[in-house]
């Protein structure tokens, strides 16, 4: 067989998988960091050249920090490797918790501490803290028995068309990810890396803070910080980054 | 009293009526808005303004226009430039009005829309993106973008 055929043979082969392939092409994700411009993945990569570490290291001395300590149940915070994987989950009452709900109950329940507040200081060190743990795992989020209400509700918001401007969240991230709005690239938008430091907030913020930014950028209500919409949001997003890296603390423009 | 009355409601009538007006009348004739919105006459050069300014329509955020310097123009949209070669004004100012009537998948947003949209902004609710002024405006600038 000549190096030709050889060619023609495996094009032969490889052309139902091509097809499906261009089927589901609109349903093909990609982690946040491809992406990313080569510069702004490199700092992602270099706890020096990130300012987010300024936030991993006050949250793992907040990890340490009281008489009932996070570390004190938990030990060390290398135990939460895997964890930020998982979230959002459901509690055992019912409810749907991502890692900062997970932390403010833990803070007003296990510690008898007041709650942090959302987009805190404390509470976003601790949450990128606690994130870094699962950098580079792949993200494994339960979405059947209890999750699957949350996950019709959060594939609905993501479905509907909402705003001044019409838009739905997949009419954007999925049928036109890597294309260009203005210099910006549009990305698959996964939740994997928050919380995250973008420098057009030139700070670290939550997903949600992300989200309302989505919202206000169709001219749609802006939503609530934990509000329950964009917890069914967050749960479906990391459906979609199943097998996906978890990014956080993440760099973001 | 009840003059009052009568009155108040007359106020908030009045008070009313810019505001449920602000969307004008069209027809759909195939996929084209034959007559102008208003029945008001264009300006080309005030309609380049208007693709280009980022804080209303923002046209730049997905396509490009010819001859500028404008830079970080997006690519969601086909290019502008020949639209006027493509599209006749009638085509052109359907596809501002509502790219729905002509696409039910369209990403493109509606500049002169208020009703059937969900969970609007309260600073945005009621109006248009663009005035019937301002989608003639673009309409005749585009109009002039011939290849």
């Amino acid at each position: 067989m000549t190096a030709g055929r050889r060619t023609t043979r495996a094009l032969l082969l490889a052309l139902p998988w091509l097809a499906l392939g261009l089927l589901a092409g609109a349903a093909e994700i990609r982690p946040t960091r491809d992406y990313l411009s080569p510069e702004l993945r490199r700092a992602q990569d270099d706890p020096s050249r990130h300012p987010g570490w300024l936030w991993v290291e006050e949250g793992e001395a907040l990890w340490q920090d009281g008489e009932r300590s996070c570390q004190s149940c938990h030990g060390g915070i290398g135990a939460m490797a895997g964890v930020a994987a998982r979230y959002p989950a459901v509690a055992v009452d019912g409810a749907l918790l991502n890692l900062e709900g997970r932390i403010e109950r833990c803070r007003t329940q296990q510690q008898g501490q007041p709650a942090f507040g959302y987009e805190s200081e404390p509470l976003l060190a601790l949450t990128a803290a606690i994130a870094l743990r699962s950098r580079g795992m792949l993200v494994d989020v339960d979405t059947e028995g209890p999750a699957a209400p949350f996950m019709g509700e959060g594939r609905r918001f993501y479905e509907t068309r909402q705003g001044q401007l019409n838009l739905a969240c997949g009419q954007c991230h999925d049928d036109k990810a890597g294309q260009h709005l203005r210099g910006d690239v549009i990305s698959n938008g996964l939740g994997t890396g928050y919380p995250a430091y973008r420098l057009d907030w030139n700070t670290l913020g939550s997903l949600h803070r992300r989200l309302r930014a989505c919202s206000l950028g169709v001219r749609a209500e802006q939503l609530p910080l934990g509000s329950a919409e964009y917890l069914a949001l967050e749960l479906f997003l990391a459906s979609r980054a199943k097998g996906q890296p978890i990014e956080a603390p993440g760099l973001r423009r | 009293m009840r003059g009052t009355h009568a009155g108040l409601a007359l106020v908030a009538l009045l008070a009313a009526a810019p505001v449920a007006s602000r969307v004008a009348p069209f027809v759909v004739q195939e996929d084209a808005i034959v007559a102008p919105l208003d029945s008001l006459t264009g300006d080309p050069t005030r309609g380049e303004a208007v693709v280009r300014n980022r804080e209303t329509a923002n046209c730049l955020i997905c396509h490009t226009i010819p001859g500028t310097t404008e830079q970080f123009m997006g690519d969601i949209g086909p290019p502008l430039a020949g639209a006027g070669s493509r599209l006749v004004p009638g085509q052109i100012r359907l596809r501002l009005v509502d790219p729905t009537l002509v696409n039910p998948d369209a990403i493109m947003p509606p500049y002169h829309r208020t009703e059937g949209l969900l969970r609007v902004d309260a600073r945005y609710r009621g109006q248009p993106v663009l005035t019937a002024q301002e989608v003639e405006d673009v309409v005749a600038y585009l109009s002039g973008l011939k290849e």
